[in-house]
């Protein structure tokens, strides 16, 4: 049976925005903490706050056992993948240091970057190629001695094109400066290992690929680095109440204030959702949905696609324009007369788009994901095919 | 004769790093109980971790390398 709009059957392609459905779960591990148990963690020694604290610890310890880290009070919580980035960039580079970026960042890496040029830090943006990809013998040749950080997105939001992380880490670790991954559109969509790929920094997002709720995120930082990373708030812990200088040590350095408990229980739920099904199978699904959707758009006439070819290389973030259409356009019309609901224009990643060409009329992005079905995708190519044709 | 004190108490840098001693004990089947620092050891506003001086030893054993703690203190 097809989508149909009109009966409010939506097809949601907006993934890489925000997952959604979300698993079962996580709404059950939100209710459960507000019905039963509400307390603030850390804050008091009462069951109530005890029972908080576990969760937020379960939490940890979920996203530790998928990342391959060896201890989970290494990962801060943020409230999303962009105060995590900003925490790592604001806190490790002073006037005088140089940092590596690639030319397919998102804001959330280029704009405390940018400030960050104007206090005195040096910026290599190495470009990468016309489907996204980034050389590391390009990053090799953009070192400098006063290199401090590489700091690069493991996945394109744009395009999907996924990156040479272990490569790119063991450079990095070779010549003994800091490796700072933007895990956002990755971090349980394709398997993430620290010590594997010698990431020192690892900035992920809770409410895309890890099916948490929105105002989740979270900073992983490797033994050592925090006593070199100020970070971006102070205040309360829960910890050290007697001082008045904020605690030194992991994680509470970086968690000052009352946390998202509600939203780290769903969160939690999410990780251990990706546990079960596992990311192979997860990564598996969506390389399928991507390929198939690529081998589809190929048939059509007027259509540009961009990123790699081939679904291996990319995730499931699909950019493509449509000739004559504007993708502002685009996305109305499938919105309104296909009920596909999916992203046009810039996707607040303008260096990405000067990239690939797409400067600043942007492309319309689909960002498929594991609950979306085969049925789906063949439904929308028809409709691009339908708009393409100026049916 | 001084009679041995019947619990030893381990105070961590937080409660983060309590429940996660805590886990480990609890996987181990050690008995043990979270208390708030009693007053006359820190000012610290938070919870340790009480164990039966008898076990003090077993707890140590399980906690290390995994979660360090700040000062091992006997009630």
């Amino acid at each position: 049976m097809e989508p149909d709009p009109g009966k409010n059957q939506l097809i949601y392609f907006d993934n890489a925005a925000t997952s959604w459905p979300k698993p079962a779960g996580m709404m059950g591990a939100m209710g459960y903490y507000n019905e039963m148990i509400g307390g603030s963690p850390g804050r008091s020694g009462h069951r109530r706050s005890l029972d908080a604290g576990r969760i937020i610890l379960e939490t940890r310890e979920v996203l530790a056992e998928l990342f391959g880290i060896d201890d989970s009070l290494r990962i801060a919580f943020t409230k999303n993948a962009t105060e995590a980035l900003n925490i790592a960039l604001l806190g490790i580079l002073h006037s005088g240091d140089h940092v590596i970026t690639s030319s397919m960042e998102h804001n959330s890496v280029m704009r405390p970057l940018r400030f960050l040029e104007t206090q005195g830090v040096q910026i290599s943006v190495v470009s990468c190629s016309g489907d996204g990809r980034l050389s590391p013998e390009d990053v090799h040749a953009a070192i400098r001695p006063q290199t401090r950080l590489l700091v690069v997105t493991h996945a394109s939001n744009v395009t999907g094109t996924i990156q040479p992380i272990a490569e790119l880490g063991h450079i990095v670790r070779d010549h003994g400066f800091l490796f700072c991954v933007d895990a956002a559109q990755t971090a349980g969509a394709l398997p993430i290992h620290v010590d594997e790929m010698a990431i020192d920094l690892l900035a992920f997002s809770g409410h895309k690929s890890l099916f948490g709720p929105q105002g989740t995120g979270g900073l992983y930082i490797r033994e050592g680095i925090e006593r070199h990373l100020r970070p971006l708030m102070m205040g309360g812990t829960g910890s050290r109440s007697e001082f008045e200088v904020q605690p030194d040590f992991m994680p509470d350095k970086y968690e000052s204030g009352t946390p998202n408990t509600i939203g780290l229980a769903g969160l939690g739920a999410g990780v251990r959702f990706v546990l079960t099904e596992g990311v192979e199978a997860i990564r598996s699904k969506e390389e399928g949905l991507t390929e198939r959707f690529l081998k589809g758009l190929a048939s059509l006439k007027g259509i540009a696609v961009y990123g790699p070819p081939d679904a291996a290389s990319r995730t499931a973030a699909v950019s493509f324009n449509i000739a004559g259409v504007s993708p502002s356009e685009a996305a109305l019309e499938l919105d309104e007369r296909f009920g596909i609901l999916c992203r046009p224009g810039l996707h607040c990643a303008p260096a990405a788009h000067r990239t690939i060409g797409t400067f600043s009329q942007g492309t319309i992005r689909f960002g498929f994901g594991y609950f979306n079905k085969d049925e789906e995708i063949s439904f929308a190519l028809e409709a691009i095919r339908s708009l393409a044709a100026g049916d | 004769m001084i009679e041995a004190p019947p619990y030893a108490v381990f105070l961590f840098p937080s409660v983060s790093h309590v429940l996660k001693a805590e886990k480990i004990l609890k996987a181990r089947g050690t008995p043990h109980k979270l208390i708030p620092v009693p007053r006359h050891i820190s000012t610290d506003c938070g919870v340790c971790l009480r164990v039966a001086v008898e076990q003090q030893g077993l707890a140590a054993e399980a906690l290390q390398g995994l979660v360090t703690w700040e000062r091992m203190v006997l009630l």
